[in-house]
C-alpha cells in the first residue's frame, strides 16, 4: 500500500490533479500554487492585515520581506488558518490552493492544515517525542493507517529530504530535543514534510540559529523547492536574494495595516524596485 | 570607611559616611526582622513535630497498627480500621475529585476563548474557599439525609472530592500553562484536531506535574476531618462497607483526644503521629519519583 493510498483509508480530501507530487506541466508555464484574494486579518477590532491580493508560483521559493511589524507573519499565517487560533483573531477574504477556498464555510480548517505544512521561528520538535516519533507525529495525529515498514519508510524519506537523516540515523530513539538548534529546526522541517504538503510556510526559519545552521538551511529550500511550493518569511534581505525567485514587500501603514507594497520576481525587484518605498527599504534607508 | 585622626583631634565624619552607616543600619535591622520571622515558622513546625514524636512514639505497637479500638478497660486495642478507612477515602475520593479537576482544568486552559472559562475559574476559586464543615452540611443533607439514608462511607468520599476538585484544578491549570504554546502550534500546524493535541501532546508533556498536583491534593484531603464527623462518622469496627460508616485516622484521633482517659490521649498522639508519618511519606515518596523522571 503505497502512501496515497494509506491516506485515503482515512478520507482525506482529493487534491487537485496538478497538485499530486510528481506531475509537472507540461509547457514551461507559471503554475499558481496558491492565491490570496482581498485577505485582511484583524486581532479583535485592530485590523493587522489589509486586503492582500497574492499569487504563489508552483516550485518556486517566494520571501514575504518588510520591516518588523508589517503583518509578514500574521499573513503567513492566515494561509492555513494558524492565526485563527489566537483568541480573538479572525480573517476575511480568500485564499486558494487549487480550487479550494480555505477559508470557505465549509471547509474544514484542520485539513487545510495537512495540506499546508509550517515550520516556526524557533524550532519546538516535541520534547517528550524521540527523533522518529517526531517525524511521523503529524501521520499519527491525523490518525494514518500505517505498517511499521510505511513508517520507517516516511521516517527515513522525510529525514534524507531535510538532510538530517545521516547525522540521526544512529539514534532515532532519543529525544528530539537533544538536538543542536540547526538540527531541531530541520527536524521540525521533516516532520512538516512527512504529511506530504503541498506548500511549505516558514516564519522567519534561521533567525534563532547560527550562520552555518543558516546556510545549510537555505541549502535546504533550495532543494525542495522542486517538490513543495515554499513561502518563506524573512526579515533578512540578503536571505531573501539568495533564497528566492519571487518577493512580496509588506509595509505597515499609520494606522498600523500592513499592506502589500510590491510583489514580483526576486532579482527584478532588488535591482530596478518599482515603488519607491520597496526601494527605501531595500537600500537600507528605514527597516 | 575610616577616617585617620591624630589624637585628640575631633573629625567630623562627612554626609555622605553618615548617609552609608544609616542605610547599612536600617538594612541589617530589615533583615534581622526577616530572619526572626523564618526562625519563628520553622520553629514552630520543628515544634509540633517534635510533640508528637516525643507524645505518640510510646503509643505505638504492633497492637495499636493491627488491631481495632477496644473500649476503655481492655488493654491494647489500636487504629487499624482507622488506618484502612483513611486509605479507602483517599481513593474513592480521589477516583471521583481528581478526573474531575484536570478536565475543568483542561477546560480553561485548551479553551480560553469559550465564554465559560472565566466564570468557570471564577466558581473553582469559591469553591475552594468553602468552609470544609459546610461542605460536610451540604453532603449530610444531599446525601446521607435523603439518598443513602444513614452516615456512609460514600458520603465522606463524596464530601472530600468536593473539597479537593478545587485544589486539582487550580494546580493542574498551573502545570498546563506551563507547556509552551509553540508545542500546541507545532502540533496544530500538522493538522491535529484540537482534542487531539491536548491528547497526545499537552497531557504528556504536563504528566509529572499533573500527578504531583493529584497526590498533594489526595495528601491534603488525607487530613480532613470536619466533613467527615457528619459524612462517615466514623466506626469502632472494621468495615469496608461503601454504605456503612467508617473509621479514619483524623475522626479517630478526634474521638480518643476529647475523652477523660489518659491511655487513649496517648493513642491520640500516636494516631496524629501516624497521620503525619502517612502525608509525609506521599511527599517524600512524589519528590523521589518525580526527581527521577527528570532527563
Amino acid at each position: 500500500m503505497t502512501m496515497r493510498e494509506a491516506r485515503a483509508t482515512t478520507a482525506e480530501p482529493e487534491l487537485p490533479a496538478r497538485l499530486v507530487k510528481g506531475a509537472r506541466p507540461t509547457e514551461p508555464s507559471v503554475e499558481i500554487a496558491l492565491r490570496v484574494e482581498r485577505l485582511s486579518a484583524f486581532y479583535g477590532s485592530a485590523q493587522a492585515v489589509g486586503e492582500v491580493d497574492l499569487a504563489f508560483v508552483r516550485g518556486a521559493v517566494t520571501a514575504i520581506i518588510g520591516p518588523s511589524g508589517c503583518g509578514k507573519s500574521t499573513l503567513l499565517r492566515c494561509l492555513n488558518r494558524m492565526h485563527e487560533t489566537t483568541p480573538g483573531a479572525r480573517a476575511t477574504g480568500r485564499v486558494l490552493i487549487g480550487d479550494v477556498d480555505v477559508y470557505a464555510p465549509a471547509t474544514d480548517p484542520v485539513e487545510v492544515r495537512s495540506m499546508v505544512g509550517m515550520v516556526f521561528q524557533k524550532p519546538n520538535p516535541f520534547p517528550m517525542m524521540s527523533i522518529y516519533d517526531n517525524v511521523i507525529a503529524g501521520p499519527r495525529l491525523r490518525g494514518w493507517k500505517l505498517s511499521r515498514e510505511q513508517r520507517n519508510e516516511l521516517v527515513e524519506h522525510n529525514l534524507r529530504r531535510a538532510a538530517l537523516w545521516d547525522e540521526v540515523k544512529d539514534k532515532l530513539h532519543r529525544s528530539g530535543a537533544a538536538l543542536s538548534g540547526g538540527q531541531q529546526q530541520r527536524l521540525c522541517i521533516a516532520r512538516a514534510l512527512a504529511t506530504d504538503p503541498s506548500v511549505l510556510l516558514m516564519d522567519e526559519p534561521c533567525s534563532a540559529l547560527d550562520p552555518i545552521a543558516t546556510y545549510r538551511i537555505e541549502e535546504l529550500v533550495r532543494e525542495l523547492a522542486s517538490d513543495v511550493t515554499i513561502v518563506i518569511v524573512t526579515h533578512n534581505m540578503q536571505q531573501a536574494s539568495r533564497v528566492s525567485q519571487r518577493a512580496a514587500f509588506m509595509l505597515s501603514g499609520d494606522e498600523g495595516v500592513g499592506r502589500l507594497i510590491e510583489y514580483g520576481d526576486t532579482a527584478t525587484m532588488f535591482t530596478t524596485p518599482k515603488d519607491a518605498r520597496t526601494e527605501a527599504y531595500i537600500t537600507g534607508r528605514f527597516g | 570607611m575610616s577616617v585617620a585622626a591624630a589624637p585628640g583631634m575631633t573629625v567630623a565624619i562627612p554626609a555622605r559616611h553618615r548617609v552609608a552607616r544609616r542605610r547599612r543600619i536600617v538594612e541589617r535591622g530589615v533583615l534581622s526582622v526577616l530572619a526572626c520571622g523564618t526562625v519563628l515558622a520553622v520553629a514552630l513546625l520543628v515544634t509540633i513535630l517534635g510533640y508528637v514524636v516525643v507524645r505518640g512514639l510510646p503509643a505505638l505497637n504492633l497492637a495499636f497498627f493491627t488491631q481495632r479500638p477496644l473500649p476503655f478497660g481492655e488493654v491494647g486495642g489500636g487504629i487499624a480500621p482507622a488506618l484502612f478507612g483513611t486509605l479507602l477515602l483517599a481513593a474513592v475520593s480521589g477516583a471521583i475529585a481528581i478526573p474531575i479537576g484536570i478536565a475543568a482544568a483542561i477546560f480553561v486552559v485548551e479553551y480560553r476563548s469559550g465564554r465559560f472559562a472565566a466564570p468557570v475559574r471564577f466558581a473553582a476559586e469559591l469553591l475552594a474557599g468553602l468552609p470544609s464543615i459546610v461542605v460536610g452540611v451540604f453532603v449530610w443533607a444531599a446525601l446521607v439525609r435523603t439518598v443513602v439514608g444513614h452516615y456512609a462511607a460514600i458520603a465522606g468520599a463524596v464530601a472530600l472530592a468536593i473539597i479537593m476538585v478545587p485544589i486539582v484544578a487550580r494546580s493542574v491549570e498551573e502545570v498546563l500553562r506551563l507547556v509552551p504554546q509553540s508545542l500546541r502550534e507545532a502540533a496544530l500546524a500538522l493538522g491535529a484536531p484540537r482534542w487531539r493535541v491536548i491528547l497526545s501532546i499537552v497531557l504528556p508533556t504536563a504528566r509529572a506535574g499533573i500527578v504531583t498536583a493529584a497526590v498533594l491534593a489526595l495528601a491534603r484531603s488525607a487530613g480532613e476531618t470536619a466533613p467527615l464527623l457528619l459524612t462517615a462518622l466514623g466506626n469502632e469496627f472494621w468495615s469496608a462497607d461503601l454504605f456503612r460508616p467508617i473509621a479514619a485516622l483524623p475522626l479517630q484521633i478526634y474521638r480518643y483526644a476529647v475523652s477523660p482517659y489518659e491511655d487513649w490521649h496517648t493513642k491520640a498522639w500516636g494516631a496524629s503521629l501516624v497521620l503525619v508519618l502517612v502525608i509525609g511519606t506521599i511527599g517524600l515518596l512524589l519528590r523521589v519519583v518525580t526527581r527521577q523522571r527528570v532527563r
